[in-house]
């Protein structure tokens, strides 16, 4: 009967989908988890590791300035809901994308700031890749500095994280390539010179030096999507904060680093 | 599209023609057969030139050295992806070397060379580069020549 119950089970299973495909085997194991600090000099590591020298601490300055800014109709700012965000927004990062009821779907950690703005303080959203929303993302983020990534377990979302990844695992563009093919398979080895490490996405909003600049983790997957040639997502796009998503549930239990430096 | 040893043209030509427009030079996709792991025939029918084949692989436009090292003392930034490029045109023919070139995908599905000869198969690609091999035929043929030159 045993025999009997799990051919059926298994029958099922396929019948709906979920069965465990050959591409997983290629999944990076938790042992094996590496943050892109690990690839980088002793040099860039330096930077990251004095506040006083990493670049990305001038965001957080910056950030929590606009933190205690008041602004919209409703000239509330950030800390008239939150207070300190020291406290309040201790782990906040590390959970994001997170699920939003109203939209029925992930949102961002820069999305959640503008989804504020619009419902709490009646403000315009700050745009994407712009210093303010990089400067007050950062700020955020960094009070989850040193915490481990806790994906937000809300069962609905679980669907979107399913969308990232098979996005993770589809080659696209001209040069036919899918981020798997890179950054599970061959993440030991060099693209031109630079490491190509797991793309885990534990440090964001990073100050990259090659952009000489804050920036988000989908502009870094932008940049990606550009080298293998294929029609870019807009910043926002759905696809973009899947992957995100499931960037994060793959980065499980990682400590947060933001605001890391990366080469 | 189903693949077939005549991949584009044939009984796709004019539907090709249609789609293609913007194919650099005018140029739409020359057929070529297969032959056990070979392209036997130049794409072009003419012989390649390998003094022009190596200024394209050590090109970073044309992606060649960004996962091959090989024998290029000059460029400090190789990447180690794929096997060197030293020897190359001992272990394989001229002919092994061309389809290696225009569709690796061909012998190995899960390989990660990009078919640096072919336009269907593929998904979203950018507008700059639809419908666009990323090597015109002569380009391959240069590279093909050139790398038949590495015994070493």
């Amino acid at each position: 009967m045993k025999v009997v119950a799990a051919i059926v089970l298994s029958s099922l299973l396929i019948a709906a989908g979920i069965v465990l495909r050959p591409l997983i085997a290629t999944e990076i194991p938790a042992s094996e988890r590496r943050s892109g600090y690990t690839f980088m000099s002793p040099d860039t590591k330096a930077m990251q590791d004095d506040d006083t020298t990493n670049p990305g601490m001038l965001g957080v300055i910056e950030g929590e300035a606009l933190w205690n800014r008041k602004g919209g109709s409703a000239d509330k700012s950030c800390a008239d809901c939150h207070h300190d965000a020291k406290v309040s927004m201790k782990g906040v990062a590390a959970r994001y994308p997170s699920y939003d009821k109203v939209l029925g779907g992930p949102v961002n950690l820069e999305q959640r700031i503008n989804l504020c703005r619009a419902r709490h303080q009646q403000a315009d959203p700050l745009p994407y890749e712009k210093h303010d929303l990089l400067a007050l993302t950062t700020y955020v983020a960094e009070q989850s500095r040193g915490m481990p990534i806790t994906p937000d377990p809300t069962p609905e979302l679980q669907p979107f994280v399913a969308k990232g990844r098979d996005l993770f695992m589809h080659r696209q563009g001209q040069l036919n390539l899918a981020c798997t093919n890179c950054h599970d398979d061959n993440w030991d080895k060099h693209l031109a010179s630079s490491a190509v490490t797991q793309g885990m996405p534990n440090g964001y909003p990073i100050y990259r030096l090659d952009w000489q600049s804050l920036g988000s983790l989908q502009r870094r997957l932008r940049n990606c999507i550009t080298g293998v040639r294929a029609q870019n997502y807009d910043y926002g796009a759905p696809e973009l904060v899947e992957l995100e998503l499931y960037l994060m549930s793959r980065a499980r239990g990682m400590p947060l680093e933001t605001p890391a430096v990366r080469p | 599209m189903a693949r077939s040893a005549i991949p584009v043209v044939g009984g796709c030509f004019a539907l090709a023609l249609l789609a293609l427009p913007r194919l650099a030079g005018g140029e739409e996709l020359k057929s070529y057969s297969v032959t056990g792991d070979a392209i036997v025939e130049s794409l072009t029918g003419e012989a390649g030139d390998a003094a022009r084949g190596r200024k394209l692989v050590v090109d970073r436009a044309n992606t060649c050295i960004l996962c091959h090292s090989g024998p290029f003392p000059e460029d400090k930034f190789q990447g180690d992806l794929a096997p060197n490029l030293s020897g190359v045109g001992n272990r394989w023919s001229v002919g092994q070397l061309r389809l290696r070139l225009v569709d690796a995908s061909r012998l190995n599905p899960g390989t990660i060379m990009p078919s640096y000869y072919r336009v269907d198969g593929l998904d979203r690609v950018a507008k700059a580069w639809s419908g666009k091999p990323i090597l015109s035929a002569r380009q391959i043929e240069d590279i093909v020549a050139y790398l038949a030159t590495l015994r070493d």
